[in-house]
């Protein structure tokens, strides 16, 4: 098989040196991890790869040599090189060789013991592959340590391959801890050699995590056990708790928050995201709920608010008598029945006086509520959402009476229909088997069915309009939006696109007849729609 | 097609130009014009696919690239360990009969099923003898990985 030689391109112009990474035989491939410069001591090198080999159970060992000519007489550096083979004995030995200054690579694999009676030459093809390892590192492409525990064999190997690869890179973080400002007795080179990656917040973050994250755990623990307790489970508490679009977005949010805050790690990537993306969206939640109060209370907008409500409702009331009136007429020219448009409109209208009455008797008192209804805005923009849209529900609550009204009447009158329909075809619908099946009436049920199915036909359209015209229903959309929204994924494509990694792609690089083909590794971003979070249900 | 394009392009103008003067509103031809560049630009960015390319590297994978006409490359790479053979299909489409490539990927739990069916050229839809001369190098390449694939 085709050696394939995963190289950094990070240390594509470090100097000449000892290739260091693992050996992946059921891939055949040599993983490069970092390059051992001159001078150092073997002993020690071999020292440094045992404790990395200790730490990070990844079998690291001296791959080959690398060689970056500078001058044209350092022929003798070839010459040291090839005796290290004595020293590191790897199988296969591997030789890269690159001349300052130009593209083109001469790569060997030698084979020391080859059985003399396959009479291949000692030496492979070899395949470079160039990768960038900070993008690797960070990408999460590699699975779950939980993989190798699997039965070897080819199940591994074939869902291994190139996860194989950063598997390994990844697990081998600790030989990147060290950079070129250190004081060892080894000189590294790698992605991290120019300055370890680190910061301050980021550390300081993480010490204090722990105890904040058990003190917030407690603390919600004990809502949600008083939330949950027997009281609110009497009825009308409990029907009007379900109801309320409000209690269920803090049930979703208390939720959230115990999650986030929980003691345990996340076990994979994909949970990581998902902890995260709902940290990121309450934090932007909180956010924006704080600006909403900071503009509500200034300029006393409250009384302002308050002071126009009562008149829109009156409006909305007037327009809806107007609706009835035009409805109780001739709407768009359709010829009603009159006596049943009168009936119904007349019952609306009772309706719409009793709530109006209703409305005059709480306007002293909207004020006061309505500011402390402001207060809970802190607790985030959904809440103040779905407060709102409560509100709007309950002030329309007798146009969503009329619908209710409405709709029940038209399904009546639909399952009525349908059976006396089935009368008139001689049909029946059989409750035991499920299913139509003939039927013999006698002659007075048929001529009854038939009447009444005139009649129901005929008193369709006054029905229909009526169900039509109060259909509504429109905020729960709006809440449903803010909450799921995929937050954290988008930032995080906007700013740091290696991290969302879905995939690979080769890029072949300029090739030379007789040269080792280079191609380059890169990674493919995902798409955001790939990514399913947890969806609240709508109130 | 530039004919698809001219008329669809021409339909709209002409709705926006009668509602135009329906409503004596000039905001309805810059909406117009806004609509069909926006239509144009997710046209070339979303569906047209400028070429189509197949690669494969002996004991890596397979990797199939489509780039768009706006620049947009996408790409799907399959391991060599996933590859159980590249075929070209037949198939009955209404009243002819057409013939595309596809690659067939192993089964983790049967040995000997497939578990997914992958189309090549989805696109750009080569004929039959278009198709045959890739096939070959193709077959050349596979055999060639399973040969040494088989001797460790």
């Amino acid at each position: 098989m085709v050696l394939k030689a995963f190289f950094p391109t990070c240390c594509a112009s470090a100097d000449s040196g000892l290739l260091v990474g693992r050996w992946v035989p059921e891939q055949s491939s040599a993983v490069v991890l970092a390059v051992v410069h001159f001078p150092f001591i073997p002993i020690q090198v071999k020292e440094l790869l045992a404790q990395v080999q200790q730490a990070s159970r990844v079998g690291v060992a001296v791959l080959g040599t690398w060689c970056h000519r500078r001058q044209e007489s350092e022929e003798s550096l070839g010459h040291f090189l090839e005796g290290l083979g004595a020293i590191f004995s790897h199988e296969p030995w591997l030789q890269l060789c690159r001349e300052r200054g130009s593209k083109f690579w001469s790569c060997k694999a030698t084979h020391r013991q080859v059985p003399a009676s396959l009479g291949a030459p000692g030496q492979d093809q070899v395949m470079l592959i160039f990768y960038d390892q900070r993008k690797v590192l960070l990408s999460q492409l590699h699975p779950p340590a939980a993989l190798p525990d699997h039965q070897a064999g080819d199940a591994t190997a074939s869902a291994g391959g190139l996860a194989a690869v950063f598997d390994t890179v990844a697990r081998s973080e600790v030989l990147f801890r060290s950079d070129q400002f250190d004081e060892g007795p080894v000189r590294l080179s790698h992605w991290q050699s120019e300055g370890v990656e680190a910061s301050i917040l980021v550390e300081l973050a993480k010490q204090a995590s722990g105890p904040i994250c058990l003190l917030l755990a407690c603390l919600l623990s004990l809502i949600s056990a008083a939330s949950t307790s027997r009281v609110f489970k009497l009825w009308p508490l409990s029907f009007i708790w379900s109801k309320l679009s409000t209690c269920e977005q803090l049930r979703h949010r208390l939720g959230q928050l115990t999650l986030i805050f929980s003691t345990q790690k996340a076990e994979n990537p994909a949970q990581l995201m998902r902890k995260a993306n709902m940290l990121v969206s309450v934090f932007l939640d909180v956010a924006l709920g704080l600006a909403l109060l900071s503009w509500l209370h200034g300029k006393d907008r409250i009384g302002q608010l308050a002071d126009a409500l009562v008149p829109v409702a009156d409006h909305v009331a007037e327009e809806l008598q107007h609706l009835l009136q035009w409805l109780m007429g001739a709407p768009a020219g359709l010829k009603m029945n009159r006596a049943l448009d009168q009936v119904l409109g007349r019952f609306f209208l009772y309706h719409i006086h009793l709530w109006i009455s209703y409305i005059h008797l709480m306007s002293p008192f909207i004020e006061r509520i309505l500011w402390h209804l402001g207060l809970s805005a802190c607790l985030g923009l959904t809440v103040a959402l779905s407060i709102l849209s409560d509100i709007i529900a309950l002030l329309t609550f007798h146009i969503y009476c009329f619908y209710v009204y409405g709709a029940r009447l038209y399904c009546m009158k639909i399952c009525g229909l349908s059976s006396l329909w089935r009368l008139f075809r001689g049909k029946k619908w059989n409750v035991l088997r499920q299913r139509v099946d003939s039927c013999s009436y006698d002659l007075d049920q048929l001529f009854i069915g038939t009447l009444l199915f005139t009649i129901l036909v005929f008193l369709l359209p006054t029905t229909a309009l009526y169900y039509l015209v109060f259909t509504l229903g429109l905020i729960h959309l709006l809440v449903d939006l803010v909450n799921s929204l995929p937050l954290y994924s988008l930032g995080l494509r906007l700013c740091r696109p290696y991290r969302l990694a879905a995939g690979v792609k080769f890029r072949v690089l300029e090739h030379e007849a007789g040269r080792p083909l280079r191609l380059l590794m890169q990674e493919v971003k995902v798409q955001t729609s790939r990514f399913s979070l947890t969806r609240p249900n709508a109130g | 097609s530039l004919r698809s394009l001219t008329a669809v392009t021409c339909t709209v103008w002409l709705a926006a130009y009668g509602l135009f003067t329906l409503c004596e509103n000039s905001m309805i031809l810059s909406a117009a014009i806004f609509i069909t560049l926006l239509g144009l630009l997710g046209y070339l960015h979303f569906v047209k696919i400028d070429q189509e390319t197949l690669l494969i590297i002996d004991s890596l994978g397979i990797q199939m690239t489509s780039s768009y006409a706006s620049g947009k490359e996408s790409t799907t790479f399959i391991e060599m360990g996933k590859v159980k053979d590249l075929v070209i299909n037949e198939a009955i489409y209404m009243q002819k009969v057409i013939y595309y490539l596809c690659i067939l990927l192993k089964d983790p739990v049967e040995p000997h099923g497939i578990s997914q069916v992958v189309p090549v050229f989805q696109s750009a839809k080569p004929r039959l003898d278009c198709l045959i001369e890739v096939y070959r190098s193709c077959q050349e390449i596979l055999a060639h990985q399973k040969a040494t694939s088989a001797s460790p």
